[in-house]
């Protein structure tokens, strides 16, 4: 800024400005533009139409909706689509309620709040599949130290994840145990902003703490909720780490969601299936999470 | 009384908390701190005996050293994909924040998009392919920065509309050129919202399991996460050394965790108090 830039530059500048483009030159967006469009928006648009073929990488030929007619009629590809939108839900239902009590214990008069925003928050940075495979061998149905503390207690653990019919569930708590940090500081975040003369008021009105949790906190934190529900919903379709390192997808096909079929698909060389897979998840996305959204935010611009 | 509630209070949160939370931590630790056979019992036990050093140069030592090959891969990956998605979304910030233009619902609907929409994932390895990225660390490089980039926009235009127009206005009028406004004056003045930016980007790009998988195949290319799914099958029996590896891969984010929590706390809620 103490450039010996002198200032008489600015006087032949003058005639010449209205040509000049702008000091917001459009080619910034140029460099972002070029890698985000062929590394993402061309593979996207590329699936729609690879989505309806048997391809191998090299030819591909065209069978029309085929394909997607698999994803439908297959149980174990049905079962995957039925998987993906219990575990969005659950996790994101979960983590609201979980999060949003975290967040309201640590941001009441307790002691060691740092400590503890600290310890909830950890799991969130810690490699995914690290903590899957912990899981894993926490949640043996012998051995795994969950049932075992459960045995203490006199209650014989399930087989959490050797059991059809919850491996899906217990792979949904852990990803709760995962991702509950980052829910819990986004609530904080939100509570911390609301300005304390609201409960000082409502306090002299003589509104009990359940009260003032309902009609202060949970309507005031409301772009905190925003951003954790469709931030954990869209988290939870494309979850992918998770039930690969704890269960592959098993036992069967039982616990598998759209990503790990995707990968599965890949992996077995069906490259037009596994490309429909994908595009079936762009929709349940797009049919879910965009009509979340734009409900969600046109809410809050009312008020 | 309210001082015993509260006492009460903060002891159930502790032990709550050290149940749910550290548990599961501490499990990890001891395991990896174990013998074979101790380890395989799987319960939550002081080890019999303390076979770090020999863990630690096991796990090391697997595969001719694979997890020091990922390490330097993984390091690469993140340091380079920083590097470009630091520049190249403050630049897309700025001129995003400052300038009124017909394009700018375009942008924001595909910086939306690519913040909500997964990947597809074979068409990009045919691309990628086409292109002759596949499977090299250049090319991994990139698509770390195609998928990230989003995010870092939104971090940087919600910054940029911090910085007070005449800043820009004085260095046009001392005849500075746009390139010099926003590498000399804007950039440099970015730089708390650039912290953000790299602490939050360098554990995510690190941790990255999924992208790597598909993009990244071959021993020569693997990456840390990747390491922890190659050693699952050969370590199935030896839980000790399969969690020395769990260890091995937390401590970098461990680290960054212990310097910069406020940054990382920041950018991940960043939004969320304004909608």
């Amino acid at each position: 800024m103490t450039t010996t830039v002198s200032t008489p530059i600015a006087v032949p500048a003058k005639p010449r400005h209205r040509r000049r483009s702008s000091p917001y030159p459009t080619w910034f967006l140029l460099p972002a533009a070029i890698v985000y469009g062929i590394l993402f928006l061309i593979p996207t648009f590329a699936s729609l139409y690879f989505s309806l073929t048997r391809w191998t990488l090299f030819n591909s030929s065209f069978i029309g909706l085929d394909n997607f007619v698999a994803f439908f009629e297959e149980p174990f590809l049905i079962q995957g689509v039925v998987n993906t939108i219990i575990f969005a839900l659950l996790t994101c239902a979960l983590k609201v309620v979980f999060g949003l009590g975290l967040a309201v214990l640590l941001t009441s008069q307790i002691h060691a709040r740092g400590l503890l925003r600290s310890v909830v928050f950890f799991p969130v940075l810690v490699s995914t599949v690290g903590v899957g495979i912990a899981f894993t061998a926490m949640m043996h149905p012998t051995d795994g130290i969950i049932n075992a503390g459960l045995g203490l207690l006199g209650i014989k653990g399930p087989g959490w994840l050797t059991n059809p019919s919850l491996a899906i569930y217990s792979v949904a708590f852990v990803e709760v145990w995962r991702g509950v940090g980052l829910a819990t500081v986004i609530f904080i975040a939100g509570i911390v902003s609301i300005p304390q003369d609201y409960y000082e008021a409502a306090r002299i009105d003589g509104a009990t703490g359940w009260e003032r949790f309902v009609y202060i906190t949970l309507p005031l934190s409301r772009p905190a909720m925003v951003t954790v529900v469709i931030l954990s919903f869209i988290h939870g379709l494309r979850n992918f780490e998770l039930v690969w390192a704890m269960t592959r997808g098993g036992p069967g096909f039982a616990s598998d969601v759209l990503a790990s079929v995707i990968y599965k698909q890949y992996q077995a060389g069906f490259y037009g299936l596994s490309t429909a897979g994908n595009v079936v998840l762009f929709v349940l996305i797009a049919a879910m999470a965009v009509p979340l959204y734009l409900y969600l935010n046109r809410k809050e611009g009312h008020q | 009384m309210t001082l015993v509630r509260r006492y009460g209070l903060t002891v159930a949160a502790l032990i709550g908390a050290g149940f749910v939370f550290v548990v599961p931590f501490l499990f990890i630790v001891l395991t990896a701190v174990k013998d074979r056979t101790q380890a395989a019992q799987l319960d939550f036990t002081w080890p019999t005996s303390f076979p770090l050093w020999e863990n630690f140069w096991t796990v090391i030592s697997t595969r001719d050293f694979m997890l020091i090959t990922a390490y330097i891969n993984s390091t690469i990956l993140t340091v380079g994909s920083i590097t470009l998605l630091v520049i190249l979304a403050a630049m897309v910030g700025y001129v995003r924040q400052r300038r009124k233009a017909w394009w700018n619902g375009l942008v924001d609907f595909l910086v939306l998009a690519g913040l909500m929409m997964p990947p597809a994932v074979v068409p990009t390895i045919w691309l990628l392919q086409q292109l002759g990225l596949f499977a090299t660390l250049h090319g991994m490089i990139f698509i770390e920065v195609a998928y990230n980039i989003s995010f870092c926009i939104i971090l940087y235009r919600a910054f940029v509309a911090t910085i007070p127009r005449e800043m820009d206005e004085a260095a046009i009028i001392d005849g500075a050129r746009p390139m010099d406004i926003f590498f000399r004056v804007i950039l440099p003045m970015l730089k708390p919202v650039t912290i953000t930016v790299i602490v939050v980007q360098s554990v995510a790009i690190f941790n990255d399991f999924v992208n790597p998988l598909y993009y990244l195949p071959g021993n020569d290319n693997v990456t840390v996460q990747l390491t922890l799914y190659n050693f699952q099958s050969q370590f199935n029996t030896s839980y000790n050394l399969l969690f020395m590896n769990i260890l091995l891969v937390t401590i970098p984010p461990l680290i960054v965790f212990l310097f910069f929590n406020r940054q990382i706390v920041a950018g991940m809620t960043s939004g969320a108090v304004k909608g």
